[in-house]
């Protein structure tokens, strides 16, 4: 660690931070609660001319998204940031950009989605676009959110993966909240982050036709080669991970980050900021003799298969927490993860703990309970597969 | 006249012959679409004046000037009619291709 200036900021500001440091090209972004501030800063910092970018205002998402686009395939290392609607309004940008290999670098502020309208916190706009393509990572605190940033462009632009990576962050809990973080030294990103170099763009001296469409003789080719980039990158945000460490003093765990799972017989499963707190949970379970841990998934895309089969070989319960549904079914974190346990590798018992949408709140106390009810279920005691956490009413079933 | 550049496209063997993500060299293309056509436009030398509205409305540019009137390159017109609907002077007519 070498010459690091230490800052209070917010999570949006650590965030134009890590852009900054990341020597962006180009920055196409839409303003949207709660992501508003980090388009707010980095169009300062062009203006003052810390970042030597050109800031492309847009009359939209669709166009952001679309713009950045346009600028990665000329080979520019590219920025966007947006939330919730604006991320379902660039949907059908987000299956373009990973089709055509771009490896733009977009912030996602997780939001609800409406109806009912509101501008709090959930995981329903990212995890609703498992499928487009993009390396999803769900961030805990500011530094994180800073740091990946950076790595997030190092691994995209890496050429066997050329993919587009997508940063999430709490809308509110984490954007607007400030905490004291480490901005790294500019001369160590750059050995960290060379500048982008592909020969995957359009150029003078070798011009390209970009976009093509595909007969059905070759569309399952092109999906295919997108497929195995996305299970190459692994290998990819692993090393980045390890390399960050070396530079900067802090690793993340790659895939995912374990914390006291060990000895553990019962799991939580999170994303993103909701671990901090579950982790001073997990302390105080700890002090109390029960022996539960907790595993954070940083990245859903790709998904950490040989991790979450190897918690399962040695816990005896896993909970999932998810601030998402896939009404009619259940919470999308705990579907993937009870596919990833599907065989010899499966413990006793997975529940699936859903809750926290549009803001509410999830305590240290209803986590407390999310344990007890896995060790109950661990010894016997019957079980419901999807349990909503904190309804503030009681439900119909139960009315006299 | 220009014509586009046809070059013959190699099926890759192997996943690594695709390019990353559908992309390709530009300036060329890799197929005639003269099989495309349903009507094929026939140009009446007599009735052309050579007013050149035609080569400029053609969508596909595959409309030429030649001896101070107009021809078709064949190899890529899609028979979509517009020069015929167009020409002031009737002096083009779309007839039925004769496919085997």
């Amino acid at each position: 660690m070498k010459y690091e200036e230490k800052m209070f900021v917010s999570g949006n500001e650590a965030v134009a931070l890590g852009v900054c440091l990341s020597r962006p090209h180009v920055i196409s972004a839409y303003p949207i609660t709660p992501q508003t501030v980090v388009v707010e800063r980095l169009s300062e910092l062009v203006e003052d001319g810390s970042i030597d970018a050109d800031f492309m205002h847009v009359e939209s998402e669709h166009s952001a998204l679309s713009a950045a686009m346009g600028s990665s395939a000329v080979g520019a290392r590219t920025f966007t940031a947006t939330s919730s609607q604006g991320l379902l309004y660039m949907a059908e940008c987000l299956h373009y950009a990973s089709g055509g290999r771009f490896p733009i670098v977009m912030m996602n502020a997780n939001r609800s989605l409406a109806l009912p309208w509101s501008i709090y916190g959930d995981l329903r706009d990212s995890l609703s676009l498992l499928d487009s393509g993009w390396i999803q990572v769900y961030v805990e605190d500011a530094q994180e959110a800073l740091d990946m940033i950076i790595q997030g462009y190092k691994i995209a632009e890496h050429k066997e993966v050329l993919t587009p990576f997508m940063v999430n962050l709490d809308g509110f809990v984490l954007t607007h909240t400030y905490e004291l973080v480490q901005v790294p030294n500019q001369q160590e990103v750059d050995h960290f982050l060379p500048p982008f170099e592909t020969v995957n763009k359009m150029a003078l001296d070798a011009p390209k036709s970009l976009g093509f469409s595909s007969t059905p003789q070759d569309n399952l080719e092109f999906k295919y080669q997108q497929h195995m980039a996305m299970m190459k990158s692994i290998e990819i945000i692993e090393a980045s991970d390890r390399e960050f460490g070396q530079r900067f003093g802090r690793t993340y765990g790659g895939m995912v980050d374990a914390y006291k799972c060990e000895d553990a017989d019962a799991v939580l499963i999170t994303l993103g900021s909701i671990t901090g707190t579950a982790r001073i949970v997990i302390d105080q379970l700890r002090e109390e003799g029960l022996k539960v841990g907790l595993f954070k998934i940083r990245y859903m895309r790709p998904f950490p298969v040989n991790e979450i089969r190897e918690l399962g070989r040695k816990v005896k319960a896993i909970g999932v927490l998810d601030k998402d549904i896939s009404f009619g079914y259940e919470g999308t974190i705990f579907t993937n993860v009870n596919s990833a346990l599907v065989g010899p590798d499966s413990p006793k018992v997975t529940m699936n703990f859903v809750g926290g949408f549009g803001g509410r709140n999830i305590s240290k106390a209803e986590i407390a309970k999310m344990f007890h009810d896995l060790l109950f279920a661990m010894k016997g005691k019957p079980y419901d597969r999807v349990n909503f956490v904190n309804l503030g009413v009681k439900t119909n079933e139960i009315r006299k | 006249m220009i014509k586009p550049t046809l070059r013959n496209y190699k099926r890759p063997v192997y996943i690594t012959d695709y390019p990353t993500g559908p992309n390709c060299e530009s300036g060329h293309l890799v197929d005639k679409n003269s099989g495309w056509r349903t009507f094929r436009p026939t140009i009446n030398l007599d009735l052309c004046k050579g007013c050149l509205r035609c080569y400029l409305l053609c969508p596909d540019g595959v409309i030429f000037k030649s001896n101070s009137k107009v021809d078709v390159d064949y190899d890529f017109c899609k028979g979509c009619g517009i020069c015929a609907h167009e020409c002031k002077f009737k002096a083009i007519t779309m007839t039925k291709e004769d496919k085997e």
